[in-house]
């Protein structure tokens, strides 16, 4: 009896445990949290397709993109990693953009989070091709352009106009009270 | 009601009006609107076909002694003086192990003492050893003959390095911190010259290497459609003696060198 007691209330516990972290994760990925003003995903309802669809299936997408890419030529689709990056990053004081995949960006939040360790960025640019960085004399290489370690994490550093992307634990604070 | 409140309902109910019709005209146009996209961005969204053959002819008389107009923009068109070399490391390795797309190859005729400088690039051949020995499928040939590496699928063996008779492929030793969104980069993974793959898909006239030297005065370096007769390249072929390096392997190579 008192075995079946104690059984009942840890099943209790354990059921509310698990329960409570449900309506924190999509508070912690509400749409257009890592939107920025001014940019092109700013002024849509949704990414490429409906949002719940992207978080589960962005990855296919783009996997599927890059080998019509790479093998086919196919460039001017609308699910290309470039796309995600153009739309997505975030930019500091200076106007300069923010690596992607640098602590508290777009991409690192959620890959964080859900602990899976993506390796796009070890090969593709994690900032935007813009005229002047494609064309070279690059998002100043030694300015620390893409060098991670050298930008501070935009959350730090609001700028003026910029909507700024926020690290999942200020969320929480937010949501969780 | 006064007059100024009854004009503020007729307008909200005009600009219901005007609101659905603006809705269905743009319902209607989208369709016509995507067609005219795609059509004027065609080289970007269309497969690659075999209807065309990209090929270079390499006037060897015509490189200058001293100019390196051709290997600076193809660093700088594909990224390659953004690798860095580690702290530490030895000058004279990493000269040796950086990956470089053109290197300049210099032939002297033992008797005559005549030095030919040929800018030695990936061959693009029809028949590729590189592609052949890949056991990945990582390096393969594109329809429009361009032989290059995708790098989702290559593990790095460098198999491909070794069959390759022009020693045309490098491997990436180092981590790529700075990359361009035209030419991704990492550590692991075998390269090559791809004939400026992101100009070809862009339907864009030339190569990064043939603009530089057409733009030093040599003029060296032709780029163009093999399959075309009618493509400058292929009047250039027809016209002049040529000959691919190391022909005797019937690779039949899309560079092909003239005053050799």
């Amino acid at each position: 009896m008192a075995n079946a007691l104690i059984r009942s209330s840890l099943l209790a516990i354990g059921l509310s445990g698990a329960a409570l972290p449900f309506p924190g994760v999509s508070a912690d990925f509400a749409p257009g949290n890592h939107v920025i003003a001014g940019s092109r995903a700013a002024d849509l309802e949704h990414c490429v397709r409906e949002t719940s669809f992207m978080r589960r299936n962005h990855m296919e997408l783009i996997e599927h993109q890059r080998h019509v890419t790479v093998h086919e030529g196919v460039r001017a689709t609308e699910y290309g990693l470039s796309g995600c990056v153009a739309c997505h990053v975030s930019y500091d004081r200076e106007g300069q953009p923010v690596p992607i995949y640098s602590e508290g960006q777009f991409c690192e939040t959620c890959h964080e989070f859900a602990a899976v360790e993506l390796t796009c960025f070890d090969c593709h640019a994690t900032v935007p091709a813009h005229t002047d960085a494609e064309a070279r004399d690059e998002v100043a290489p030694q300015s620390g352009g893409q060098a991670e370690a050298d930008v501070a994490p935009v959350s730090a550093v609001p700028a003026a106009g910029m909507e700024v992307a926020r690290a999942p634990h200020e969320l929480r604070k937010e949501v969780g009270d | 009601m006064t007059m100024n409140e009854r004009k503020e309902q007729v307008d909200a109910g005009r600009r219901k009006v005007l609101g659905a019709a603006v809705g269905v005209a743009s319902v209607t146009a989208a369709p016509g609107v995507v067609l005219h996209t795609l059509a004027v961005a065609e080289p970007r969204s269309k497969p690659v076909t075999d209807s065309v053959r990209w090929g270079m002819l390499i006037d060897s008389s015509k490189c200058a002694e001293g100019c390196d107009a051709c290997v600076t923009a193809c660093n700088k068109e594909n990224g390659l003086d953004l690798q860095a070399r580690p702290e530490g490391e030895d000058a004279a390795k990493w000269d040796r192990q950086v990956a470089k797309w053109i290197r300049m190859v210099k032939v002297q005729d033992n008797l005559t003492g005549y030095v030919s400088r040929l800018p030695m690039m990936c061959q693009h051949c029809e028949l590729p050893p590189c592609v052949d020995v890949c056991p990945t499928g990582a390096s393969f040939k594109r329809a429009d003959g361009i032989v290059l590496v995708d790098r989702h699928i290559c593990i790095g063996c460098r198999y491909c390095m070794m069959a390759c008779p022009y020693k045309a492929r490098s491997f990436i030793h180092e981590v790529v911190k700075v990359k361009l969104t035209r030419a991704p980069r990492g550590k692991g993974c075998v390269e090559s010259c791809n004939l400026c793959v992101h100009r070809r898909d862009n339907g864009e006239a030339s190569t990064a290497c043939a603009d530089a030297c057409a733009a030093e005065g040599q003029g060296a370096i032709l780029f163009g459609d093999l399959k075309d007769p009618d493509s400058p390249l292929m009047k250039a072929l027809a016209a002049l003696p040529s000959r691919e390096i190391r022909g005797d392997l019937d690779l039949n190579t899309g560079v092909r060198y003239t005053g050799v």
